[in-house]
Parts: structure tokens; C-alpha cells; sequence
């Protein structure tokens, strides 16, 4: 094996190795190479001493620096918090009747409700806030509000939950079963009715005056609902849980309604406002009748 | 052990001359006295160098080049060069172009924290990156075209490396003199005088260092700004890093290696090499008319045997990077031609014709050699493959021209929202959501309409604007150079069907630029 000999052409050595012939030189390595490979020796010592390097059971050994990657991102993260302090104080001083007046802060605050919404609304809203028929999530991005669709509104009805006991002030309404009540024809003829006022069925005399005795008084002559009971507009497209016949009995005879827990107490009022924002920027958004020109609801300056 | 250098002829041969169609190739100057005909400009043709000539290292201590001040056309030329160079490079960042209260006004600027490329009336989006390509693709092609042409005329007076090598060799003849008071100071022992003048010369370097990385960062922000927050602690790290690095690179490549980084460092001698041929004007020793070479008083008394180069040896000293440049073209010539100034100087004092070391092509060399009268040095830019450079390199232009002159300065992006697809209102008419993208690529403030077409009774508001004022066009007030960003709800009567539909932006200036996009319309009836 060891057969070096100086090699006459270049008079290198051969590293002694010699195949069919063929020799390699054992030319040495460039000193700008060695230099190069001394110095990362260097940087990965200096390297290992300065930061974490060597794997442990629990984590890696502290450099002298202190540096971590999670403690990087907690820095960042409070940065970030602070960044926002400002503007969360701004929010919490303007009554949400005055948000619209100011675009900057509202779109500030529908991209903050964005981000709350698919925290802890879209488990049941959906992430696009479309809600389900099925199961009878609201659709928030339609025109149709059960308990009126202004920012205020909106906010109220975060705050204090649907049908949520534990609230007192919650969102109320009850709509008793009626299984039992109506034979087999008048549920017919009051399904009937009910389709007709958005014009899918005849209307029948039967049915209306079913409806006048057991369904007018919260959801009105009419059908236009109620938003002081949370009763449905039946004479519009928009049905919460489906708008075919077989789906309207079931609702008749044994009504399910649907419960939004309070957010009130989980969530922080600027939180609630953003949310509220958000929602309200759907497209289906409501103005304020009376209170938009309200002079007594004004922006409280004061922290 | 079957080295076939140890036995049979390979033993005896004399690896100094190769020899290639029965023409012997060597490294050495060839007399045209004693080698055939042909054989002086062949040896320009490339074959494998002696053996023996390898070097025994592959690192070579660096032989320091002092090279002697020459006056002459290339040399004055290469002054004019540089100071336009370094003009350039100095004083770019500080010329102000107006661009309206919306803009920066410095006439060039990469402001890389807005994504906006300024260079005087023109401003590059990052989406119009390709023009930045193209210039790329243009100074790429244009090299072709200068190598092919005139050889390597880019190391020779354009290169920063040279422009830079130029002007630290003249700091070395400012502070320590010429050629030989430069060698005698080099071989001096360190004493209080050398350190003193070393010294000196090296804040030289450092000032001119600093000054050539400060100029950098200046291309990046306001000059006038950053140059005082420079001064003042206040500017960003990144920008003390950065002139910190080119200082140092300056200082090291500039002052020191020099015609290494020619040498060993760059590629593009390399791929110069592979483009130059034998048409390619190059800066060339006329061996055919100086050998055999020979001392003036040799020459005087048998002019017969020897050729007009009197081996004075000025070519070599003059050279900035230290080469002989009658050992035919090689990796360290530059092509500066200052040898060309040196020896048409001599052959002026001795009397004889100018133009031993000067700019020709191989071939017209060998059509000299063999008699035929010389050439004009400017006929060999005129051939094919400089004219197809020329011709796409003109092409790539014009076509940049084009697209610059032709450009929008308004554009629209749409993007359906696809949760959910649609939405039924209560009205029965069915919504669609998206999100519009106005480009706004003019320096002021611009009203643009957004209309959607094809679509029967649509009407469409926004997050911001109430579903009560929906209308089919919307005007939208877009900042000066910025992209507005828009939620927009599209509404179309209950018994339309799923289609494809436009919507049209429109500035409402004298431009009337406009923009359209198709998009999807979904509906719960089906159909396309």
C-alpha cells in the first residue's frame, strides 16, 4: 500500500494508492481552504459558548448569551402586545355608536374582530361566518338579524349570549312545541301559510287564520317577526333551519332553538367591540336608526 | 506502479515544447528567425502547457507589482474613465429628481422597506421586477458584445476592481514615488520613517474605503439623511454593518490584492477566455516583428538579426498588473493597454514605426506576419457575431423601451371569497364577496371607478359603504402610489345563475386607464 514515491511532473508526492495505472497526488490543501476551515473551528467554539449547543434531556445547555428561540419569540410577542396598547386604548374610549365615524379605527378593529372571530366564534359560525342550516348556526353574513344587526346589537348580543342562563340580561325567546295542537290537516294548511308569505305556496284561509291565533303574536300579522322576541322574518328567503315543508313542520311541532354562550365574561370589552366590528362588516351590517344622530352619545375623551 | 513517465519514450521527452501538428508550441518567446512560417501566431493557439511549467504550489506568494507612471492616449483615457466611473459612483446619490409631494426625490433610489425602485422619471414595482431583468440580461449580453469586439476592454477600464487598483497605485505614487523609490521602500527594514509613510498611505486606503462603502447605503435611503444620521449614531445597523463590510473589501481587494482578485478570484477573465477568438481585438505583442529582441547597441551593430523589440523592459514595468506581455495573451492581462502608450513612447525615441505592442486580432497578426498590410484596428468590429450581439442586445432594449412606455399605471386583482361561495339575502338576490386590489402606481392620489359588467342588475357597496347605496360602480379615492385594498359585495337578482363575470377598473383622470378582470359569480341555481 504505502508506495509513495515523488511523482517527476509535478514533483508531488502520490499518496500511494494505484489503480490500472492511475496515481493520485497528494496535493496539499490551498492555504486560503485551511484558514478557512481554522476559523469555522473557531466560530463553532466560540459559537458553542455563547449559545445553547449541547443537546440535554430537559434542553439544550444556556450559552453565555441567554439567547433562546422561545425567549426571542416572548420578546416579540410583548413587542407586538405593546404595539397594540395604543390602539386598544383608543378603542376602548369611543362608544361604538361613534366607531363608524372613524375608518382607520374601524378597519383596525374589523381586522382585530377577524382574527378573535376565528378564535372563538367560527367553532359554530363557520370560518367564513356562514353558519349551518342543519344545525342552526346563524349565518352572519346575510341582512337577516334575529336581534337587529346594528353595531350595538351586534355587541349586545355577544355580550350576553342567546337563551344563556346563566346571564340575565341574555337574548330570551321561547317558542312553545305544538305537537298535539294541529291534526294532520291544519299543520298542512299553516306550513301552507307560512310559504306563502314568501310566496312558495297559495295562500289558504285555514292556515291564516292559524297563524293569527297561535303564530301572530310574535312573529307578527305578517310574518315579519319580531327582533324584540328574536322571532324570525317568515316572509323573507332566509331560513335558519331550512325552508322546505318537512323542515317547517318539525320546527312547528317541536322547535329547537339555538344557544350562544355569554361572552361577556371571557372575553375583554375591546375584544367584544372588535368582534362586534367584524360581524357588523360582513355585508349585511345595519346602520343605527335613532342613535346615529344622537349628539348625546359622544366620544369620551377621557381614558 | 506503471507511471508511464518512468518507462519507454515518454522518459526522454522534453515536456517544455509541445508539439502539435508538427508545430512546436512552447511557452518561450519564438524567434521567428529559427521557427517556420505560421508558427509565431499559432502559438497563440490554445494547447497544453509543459509540465514542467506547472506550478509546484497552488498558492503563489504574491509578487507586489510597482508599476511605473506612463503618459499616452490609453493612459488619459483610462483618466477619463475613471473619473467618470467614480463620478458616477460618488455622485449619483445625491442628484434630486421632483417627483411630487408623494415621492422621494432622490433620482435614484432602491428603497427596498417600499418595495419601489426609483432611476429618474422611471418607478419599478416589484411586480414589474423583469425590467431589472432585462437590464441584467442587457449588461450580460452587452459583455458578449464589448469581449467579442474589443476584447477584454471591460477589466481593462470599466471594472470597479480596476478603477479602484488604478486609483490606489496612484495613492502609492503620491505618497512613496515612482517604480523604484516603491521597490526600494518595499525591501527597506521597518524604522519610524516606514511605519510613518505606511501609515499614511493606509488611511489614504481607509478614507477612500470608507468613502466607497458610505456611498453604497446611500443608494438605499435619503442620501442627505442618512448621510447625517450616519455622522449622528442615529442610522440603522444594517447600514453600519454594510459600510463596515465594503470598507473592509475595499480596503483588502482595492489596496492589496489587487491583480489576485483578476487572477484567481474572478470568474469572468475565465469566461472572457472561452468567448475571445481569433477576431477579437486584443491587446498583442507583435512577435513576428520584435524577435529575435535584443539591446539597441546589439541591434545597431548586426541589425539583421534582430527584431525591433530592444527588451527595455518598459512594457513590463509599466503594467498595472505586473505581466510580460510578450509571452503572448494571458490570464493576467487586463487589456489596459498601457503598455501599448509605453512602447509606442520607445519605439518614438528610437525611431522605428509604433505599434509593436498594440490592439490587433489574431488573425490580422498573422495576415501581418505574412506581409499583407495592416489593418485598421476598427475593421475588426465589424463581423457577424458583433452585429448578432448588437442586434439582441439592441432588440432586448427596445423591447424594454416598449413595455416602459406602454405600462399601466393601474391595476386590478380580485379574489372571490370561496367561504362561503354565496349568500342569500332576505330578499331572495344572492351576494357574492370579494376582494378587490386597486393599484394606484402614479405619485398623487387618483380616483378610480370599479364597475361590474356582465352581470344584469348587479349592484355592488363594501365593508365600508352600505348595502343601501349599493350601486353597479363604485369610485374609490386610491392613495398616491399604494395599493388600496377592498372587501366588495357583489348583489344580483335571485334568479341569476352561476357565470362568468368583469369587473372593470377605470381611473377617472385624463388617463383613463383601465383594467379588467374576470371572475366567477356563484349562485345557488346552477348552470355556468
Amino acid at each position: 500500500m504505502a508506495n509513495k514515491r515523488i511523482d517527476e511532473a509535478t514533483n508531488t508526492e502520490t499518496v500511494g494508492h494505484e489503480w490500472d495505472g492511475i496515481e493520485e497526488l497528494n496535493t496539499p490543501l490551498p492555504r486560503w481552504w485551511l484558514w478557512t476551515f481554522y476559523l469555522t473551528i473557531i466560530f463553532a467554539i466560540v459559537y458553542v459558548v455563547l449559545y445553547p449547543a449541547w443537546p440535554m434531556i430537559e434542553k439544550a445547555t444556556d450559552g453565555v448569551l441567554g439567547w433562546s428561540s422561545r425567549g426571542e419569540l416572548a420578546e416579540e410577542m410583548r413587542l407586538a402586545d405593546q404595539a397594540q396598547v395604543g390602539f386598544r386604548e383608543q378603542l376602548a374610549r369611543v362608544p361604538i355608536e361613534r366607531l363608524p365615524d372613524d375608518s382607520e379605527l374601524m378597519a383596525r378593529a374589523v381586522a382585530g374582530g377577524r382574527a378573535a372571530f376565528q378564535v372563538n366564534c367560527s367553532q359554530c359560525h363557520g370560518s367564513g361566518g356562514a353558519g349551518d342550516q342543519k344545525l342552526g348556526y346563524p349565518n352572519l353574513n346575510d341582512d337577516a338579524w334575529l336581534w337587529g344587526g346594528d353595531l350595538k346589537a351586534i355587541e349586545y348580543t355577544i355580550v350576553h349570549g342567546v337563551r344563556w342562563a346563566e346571564d340575565d340580561q341574555t337574548r330570551q325567546s321561547v317558542m312553545p312545541p305544538f305537537e298535539g295542537a294541529f291534526d294532520e290537516a291544519q299543520l298542512g294548511a299553516v306550513v301552507d301559510h307560512v310559504l306563502s308569505l314568501s310566496g312558495k305556496a297559495q295562500p289558504n284561509a285555514a292556515g291564516a287564520q292559524i297563524f293569527a291565533d297561535n303564530c301572530a303574536a310574535c312573529h307578527g300579522p305578517q310574518g315579519k317577526g319580531g327582533r324584540e322576541f328574536g322571532a324570525p322574518n317568515l316572509s323573507d328567503a332566509i331560513w335558519l333551519r331550512g325552508g322546505d315543508r318537512a323542515d317547517l313542520r318539525r320546527q312547528i311541532l317541536g322547535p329547537r332553538m339555538g344557544v350562544m354562550p355569554a361572552w361577556g365574561e371571557r372575553l375583554d370589552p375591546v375584544t367584544i367591540k372588535m368582534l362586534a366590528a367584524y360581524v357588523h362588516s360582513l355585508g349585511g351590517g345595519e346602520d343605527f336608526v335613532e342613535v346615529a344622530d344622537n349628539p348625546e352619545v359622544e366620544v369620551d375623551e377621557q381614558p | 506502479m506503471n507511471n508511464p513517465d518512468e518507462t519507454g519514450a515518454g522518459k526522454d521527452r522534453d515536456w517544455s515544447v509541445v508539439l502539435d501538428d508538427g508545430v512546436a508550441k512552447t511557452n518561450e518567446p519564438v524567434s521567428s528567425a529559427t521557427a517556420s512560417t505560421g508558427a509565431p501566431t499559432r502559438r497563440h493557439e490554445p494547447h497544453e502547457p509543459p509540465r514542467t511549467q506547472m506550478p509546484e504550489k497552488l498558492y503563489e506568494k504574491r509578487k507586489a507589482v510597482h508599476n511605473k507612471r506612463i503618459d499616452g492616449p490609453f493612459r488619459r483615457f483610462k483618466w477619463f474613465v475613471m473619473f467618470v466611473t467614480l463620478a458616477i459612483y460618488y455622485l449619483t446619490p445625491w442628484i434630486r429628481w421632483d417627483r411630487g409631494p408623494f415621492a422621494p426625490d432622490q433620482a435614484v433610489l432602491v428603497d427596498l422597506a417600499n418595495r419601489r425602485f426609483y432611476m429618474f422619471g422611471i418607478e419599478i414595482w416589484p411586480h414589474e421586477f423583469y425590467f431589472v431583468a432585462g437590464l441584467l440580461i442587457m449588461a450580460g449580453i452587452g459583455l458578449f458584445l464589448v469581449t467579442s469586439a474589443v476584447g477584454r476592454a471591460w477589466c481593462g477600464y470599466a471594472c470597479p476592481q480596476t478603477v479602484w487598483t488604478d486609483l490606489f497605485q496612484h495613492i502609492d505614487r503620491f505618497v512613496d514615488g515612482d517604480r523604484n523609490a516603491r521597490a526600494r521602500l518595499d525591501k527597506a527594514p521597518w524604522g519610524p520613517k516606514k511605519i510613518a509613510r505606511r501609515s499614511f498611505k493606509w488611511s489614504i486606503y481607509l478614507l477612500i474605503s470608507l468613502a466607497t462603502g458610505g456611498a453604497w447605503i446611500l443608494y438605499f435611503a435619503d442620501a442627505p439623511t442618512l448621510f447625517t444620521d450616519f455622522f449622528t449614531g442615529q442610522a440603522a445597523p444594517v447600514a453600519y454593518a454594510t459600510v463596515g463590510i465594503l470598507t473592509l473589501t475595499t480596503f483588502t481587494l482595492g489596496g492589496f490584492m489587487r491583480e489576485q482578485v483578476c487572477i484567481y478570484m474572478c470568474p469572468w477573465p475565465r469566461i472572457q477566455t472561452a468567448m475571445l477568438d481569433e477576431k477579437s481585438l486584443i491587446v498583442t505583442y507583435k512577435d513576428w516583428r520584435g524577435e529575435p529582441r535584443g539591446s539597441l547597441k546589439k541591434a545597431k551593430k548586426d541589425p539583421e538579426h534582430y527584431g525591433d523589440c530592444i527588451d527595455c523592459n518598459q512594457c513590463v514595468a509599466v503594467c498595472p498588473t505586473g505581466i510580460d506581455i510578450r509571452e503572448g495573451p494571458q490570464i493576467g492581462c487586463i487589456t489596459c493597454a498601457l503598455c501599448i502608450d509605453a512602447c509606442d513612447r520607445v519605439m518614438k525615441d528610437i525611431g522605428r514605426p509604433r505599434g509593436l505592442i498594440d490592439y490587433a486580432t489574431l488573425e490580422a497578426c498573422r495576415e501581418e506576419a505574412q506581409g499583407h498590410p495592416a489593418q485598421p484596428a476598427w475593421k475588426a468590429l465589424l463581423r457577424p457575431r458583433t452585429f448578432v450581439y448588437f442586434g439582441v442586445w439592441g432588440g432586448i432594449g427596445v423591447a424594454l423601451l416598449f413595455a416602459l412606455g406602454t405600462r399601466s399605471h393601474t391595476d386590478l386583482t380580485v379574489s372571490p371569497d370561496r367561504n362561503p361561495p354565496y349568500m342569500l339575502l332576505s330578499d331572495g338576490s344572492v351576494r357574492n364577496s370579494y376582494t378587490l386590489k386597486l393599484r394606484n402606481m402614479e405619485s398623487r392620489p387618483r380616483e378610480m371607478e370599479v364597475s361590474v359588467e356582465g352581470l344584469p342588475g348587479a349592484r355592488m357597496w363594501t365593508d365600508t359603504i352600505n348595502a343601501r347605496e349599493a350601486a353597479p360602480s363604485i369610485t374609490f379615492n386610491v392613495p398616491a402610489d399604494q395599493i388600496r385594498t377592498v372587501r366588495a359585495y357583489v348583489m344580483a337578482p335571485s334568479n341569476t345563475t352561476s357565470r362568468e363575470f368583469t369587473f372593470r377598473l377605470t381611473s377617472l383622470d385624463e388617463q383613463r386607464e383601465t383594467d379588467t378582470v374576470e371572475t366567477r359569480f356563484d349562485a345557488p341555481a346552477g348552470g355556468s
